[in-house]
């Protein structure tokens, strides 16, 4: 299972790469798309929607389940990953291109581990 | 290909047909091109004797309660009398239209009084309307009701509706599209709601409780007494899921243990068939306080209330339930219940005795929940192996994994109508399963190997969907 | 009397000696005592299956059979070939559960998948589901999946059916969501009354076609009014006027719902039937209920399964948009037996025959003194006439010839003509309304 090191990561298992302090990108883990199996399905936010920290901002459907994944930060999403909506195997394949949204004006987040103690958690 | 699969329109040929209906007698009407398709819709054209041999193949790759064994837990797959079908394909109930005078169809009206009261009777409930169409509806016509009770005393802030989590995915669903929040209650260990963590649950925004009794994993919520004073001392209301009924048909009523309201699945309980997933009916009895909300009927000028279907419900299935009734009388209808809760207990014991782990050491009412989590663990072998092999020897599988708060689960409700010996060869089945899940367990996962077609691609099914020629 | 549980006296005893038990109340154990039941129900004593039927006949006796129908509103007495009913009956199709288990019910699957592609066809959408209760709860969940954040009132035509207005509002007063009515002028949607309610708010317009009174609306300008808006549009179609008129696709229909109770359903006092819901692609993720997919199994070989259904309750519990589970399974399959033997020239032959006598109908009502047309416009299979009586009257002269006549309004009376009236028929009909209007 794979973890990079260049992003952090959430209790909840969603990745989160920081652009600077107020923009960041936000994906699920190679961990939880492993746990969730083949995904057939993402439903995602709009641009423009506020965020929270903590909070469901989209959910995966597996076949015969359905996931929410949180949001680590508050802010504004800029930007959505619409492939995903045609081609959700793109997680499955690669957890950590398949991008789910931009958040940009983060005014707040969960805490947050680096990739040693996320492969910590997830041992746990 | 599945050259035995060919859907209608791979077997069309242009110019085929059949002469149903004879030319207008008149001039056709000329409507305006405006209202006139450009195109004819693309339909099959077949010969007669085609249409017949497509629907009779289609027929021979299903399997029905009249096939054989068919233990969905939570389903009540009870055989489906012939003489309830009988009674109602009679000429005068299927010629009767909705919306004919009061006069014309007073037989229709006898139908649905007769089967009211008696529904009334062993729900030990004061009203029923018949009109919701399955029970989800019901479900929803129930919350509605508990809406309509709370907004009538000045209590609309009352929004939580508590489901316990064992709950079959319609409760919460119900509530929720009645605008209530969903709170779950958990279970305890030995299956039953936990009224400690339910007593913290109350408080004065809780708007009632929906529950079924027996729950999902076939036992009786014996504190059902005290769950009902609690919520109704928080001011809430109950609401019983009658999906379990079965189990206590003619021997105890929701009424009496303090439910308010309550919906029955005449397509379960009331022998029904399931035709294929539909249609059922879902009446929903109440007691007095909630009669102000019954649902009514705009076509027939009612004053406008509540309306979940167009007319007054799934009529020819009400004539199937009150045909059963009929046969049944009061005698025989608690030995419904007597015989489904044995012949429940019998299979589990036959089962337990095999080796196989029930999710909750006690009897059971009609209907039990094995938890192969252990035999997954030793042999790889899934709850889904073991369903999908069963096929092979001509079983319809029971529910799987369901209950949620079971791991691996197989919930089987065999109902009344099986014989013993039916329930010996279907033990002796899952002994020769269990067997060959600790011979040849790799075998079980490509299971089953003998039905028209494998393992579907679920995955491809989702992911590219094909849902029309 | 008669019951289905086979056990034997001695069947029961063994069964119970291996669990261990006296009696049959033992399995009783724990259900308190105060609630379980010391005596039977106070219900009628149980009847032999002949004594069964017998009294069933006489409950279907006290209906009176018409000859003929000439009301719908909603429920129409469409001939229903013989063959339809024998393969609709086929005991494996009556008797089986939902197909969740794939392998052990392609058949059911085959013929959802099947009944799927038929309303497709005739809709011209992308996608339909297995069905819905009725037509009046499919309008009410075609109302919910046109709801966004911002854009949630439903806007229905005053010239919609009554009930499902009634129980569009019900399904909107759950959810705490408003439905507004689009008033009627001459028996259709006022278009001038329509693009002053387009506000920012609405979500949907819904549009019955033909109407309750029978009368066909100018359905592609009250979409394009709404669409100009941002509003989705859901047409209530009578399936059976898709034979010859234009489908939902050709005017700019996002969903297109109805019943199927036409399509060799009997009215059986108006249920069951089946309610049709059909979307564009675009909504396809917001159909609430079961859809039937075609895949392939682990050898290639084609295979129909029940598909997306993390969309459904059972999976999405709380946060599902429908609680639908047990749908009209049966009465879909039957629809589609229906559709499969008439084929397109079939439903056509059935269409066409409506439409002209109920025109030549219209014509001879409208030859009586006092009776004319309510409403201008065209219309398929029924239409409103005033009376110079009370309607009732009218309704007695008729019923003493078996006839049921249309269905009364205040001064008038709506008619509906189906392909079952000879010509014969209507004109004793007419010549009854014309006597009774003479009195």
């Amino acid at each position: 299972m794979e973890i990079k090191t260049d992003r952090q990561y959430s209790e909840s298992h969603e990745w989160v790469l920081f652009e600077n302090d107020t923009t960041a990108t936000i994906g699920v883990t190679d961990f939880a798309q492993s746990e969730l199996g083949d995904l057939v399905f993402v439903n995602l936010p709009q641009v423009g929607d506020t965020v929270t920290a903590g909070t469901p901002f989209a959910d995966v459907e597996s076949v015969k389940a359905v996931s929410d994944v949180y949001c680590p930060v508050s802010g504004t999403v800029s930007a959505v990953n619409e492939e995903l909506l045609t081609a959700p195997q793109r997680i499955n394949e690669n957890a950590y291109d398949a991008w789910f949204i931009k958040v940009e004006k983060i005014t707040d987040q969960k805490p947050l581990m680096d990739a040693e103690a996320y492969r910590t958690h997830t041992q746990a | 290909m599945n050259e035995l699969m060919l859907l209608s329109i791979e077997k069309s040929v242009a110019g085929r047909g059949s002469n149903v209906i004879p030319a207008p007698e008149t001039a056709a009407y000329a409507l305006p091109d405006a209202f006139r398709r450009k195109d004819a819709p693309v339909l099959p054209q077949l010969a007669e004797t085609d249409v017949d041999r497509h629907y009779t193949a289609l027929a021979q790759r299903t399997y029905g309660v009249n096939c054989g064994f068919y233990p969905l837990g939570s389903c009540t797959m009870k055989y489906n009398p012939a003489v309830n079908e009988a009674a109602a394909k009679l000429p005068g109930f299927t010629g009767a239209h909705p919306l004919a005078p009061a006069h014309a169809v007073q037989g229709c009206h006898a139908v649905m009084d007769e089967l009211a009261a008696a529904l009334c009777e062993i729900a030990g409930m004061d009203a029923f309307t018949l009109q919701p169409a399955a029970g989800a509806q019901g479900e929803f016509f129930g919350m509605l009701c508990v809406k309509k009770y709370h907004e009538a005393r000045g209590e609309s802030h009352r929004v939580k509706m508590l489901v316990p989590d064992s709950a079959h995915g319609t409760n919460p669903a119900s509530a929720a599209i009645a605008g209530f929040t969903v709170v779950s209650v958990p279970s305890r260990a030995d299956g039953l709601v936990d009224t400690q963590a339910l007593q913290a649950l109350l408080d004065d925004t809780v708007a009632g409780m929906m529950m079924t009794n027996p729950n999902t994993l076939g036992l009786f919520e014996k504190d059902i007494l005290a769950i009902s004073r609690m919520v109704h001392k928080a001011g809430g209301l109950m609401y019983y899921d009658g999906a379990n009924l079965n189990a206590i048909l003619g021997q105890a009523r929701p009424g009496d243990m303090g439910f308010d309201v309550t919906h029955f699945n005449l397509h379960k309980t009331f022998s029904t068939p399931h035709g294929g997933g539909g249609p059922g009916s879902g009446p929903v009895g109440v007691k007095q306080s909630l009669v102000p909300y019954l649902p009514t009927v705009a076509s027939l000028g009612q004053p406008e209330g509540l309306q979940l279907k167009a007319f007054s419900g799934n009529f020819a299935v009400l004539v199937r339930a009150l045909a059963y009734l009929k046969t049944l009388g009061k005698e025989s209808l608690g030995d419904v219940a007597a015989h489904a809760v044995l012949n429940a207990n019998y299979l589990m014991k036959r089962l337990t005795d095999a080796g196989f782990t029930p999710a909750i050491a006690a009897p059971c009412m009609h209907e039990f929940v094995l938890t192969l989590a252990s035999l997954k663990e030793s042999h790889g072998v899934s709850a889904l192996d073991v369903a999908k092999t069963l096929i092979d020897y001509g079983i319809h599988p029971p529910t799987m994994y369901f209950p949620l708060i079971v791991h691996e689960a197989l919930m089987f409700e065999p109902t009344e109508t099986e014989t013993r010996e039916t329930l010996d060869h279907v033990a002796d089945v899952m002994i020769r399963v269990l067997a060959q899940a600790k011979q040849n367990p790799d075998a079980m996962h490509t299971a089953p190997h003998h039905a028209v077609i494998g393992r579907p691609d679920d995955v491809k099914a989702a992911r590219t969907p094909v849902l029309h020629w | 009397m008669s019951h289905y549980h086979p056990h034997t006296q001695a069947d029961t005893s063994a069964m119970l000696t291996a669990l261990g038990l006296d009696d049959t109340d033992a399995l009783f154990a724990d259900i308190p005592q105060s609630v379980l039941r010391k005596a039977p129900l106070s219900l009628p004593d149980g009847l032999g299956q002949m004594e069964t039927l017998a009294a069933m006949e006489a409950l279907a006796d006290q209906n009176i059979r018409y000859r003929l129908t000439l009301r719908g509103a909603g429920c129409y007495d469409h001939f229903i070939p013989p063959l339809v009913s024998q393969l609709a009956g086929k005991e494996e199709f009556v008797t089986a559960y939902t197909p969740y288990q794939a392998e052990i019910s392609q058949g059911i699957l085959q013929a959802i998948f099947e009944y799927q592609s038929l309303i497709c066809a005739l809709t011209g959408m992308d996608a339909s589901n297995a069905g819905m209760y009725d037509g009046a709860s499919a309008a009410a969940e075609a109302a919910v999946m046109c709801r966004e954040r911002n854009r949630t009132v439903t806007l229905v035509s005053e010239c919609a059916h009554p009930d499902t207005l009634a129980v569009m509002r019900t399904y909107a007063y759950g959810t705490g969501h408003e439905v507004r009515v689009v008033p009627a002028n001459d028996g259709h949607a006022d278009l001038a009354a329509l693009q002053t309610m387009l506000t920012g708010d609405v979500a949907s317009l819904y549009i019955q076609q033909p109407n309750f009174f029978g009368i066909l609306e100018d359905v592609p300008a009250l979409f394009a009014a709404a669409k100009a808006n941002g509003v989705k549009c859901i047409l209530g179609a009578n399936p059976m006027t898709l034979a010859l008129m234009p489908s939902g696709a050709d005017v700019g229909a996002d969903i297109v719902c109805g019943d199927v109770q036409p399509f060799g359903i009997p009215m059986a006092y108006g249920g069951p039937s089946a309610g049709y819901l059909a979307a564009t692609a675009a909504m396809l993720r917001k159909l609430p209920g079961r859809i039937a997919g075609q895949t392939t199994d682990a050898q290639g070989r084609r295979a129909f399964v029940l598909t997306l259904q993390a969309r459904e309750q059972h999976i999405r519990r709380e946060k599902a948009t429908s609680n639908i589970c047990t749908n009209q399974a049966h009465c879909a399959l039957t629809a589609a037996a229906y559709l499969t033997y008439l084929g397109a020239r079939g439903l056509q032959a059935v269409a066409e025959r409506c439409l002209a006598h109920a025109h030549a109908f219209a014509q001879m009502l409208c030859q009586i003194d006092g009776v004319t047309m309510r409403h201008q416009g065209e219309f398929f299979h029924e239409f409103v006439t005033d009376l110079p009586v009370a309607p009732h009257r009218v309704q007695a002269a008729l019923e003493a010839e078996g006839i049921l006549s249309g269905l009364p309004l205040a001064g008038g009376m709506l008619w509906c003509v189906t392909e079952k009236a000879s010509l014969a028929q209507l004109q004793r009909a007419a010549a009854l309304v014309k006597e009774a209007c003479a009195q």
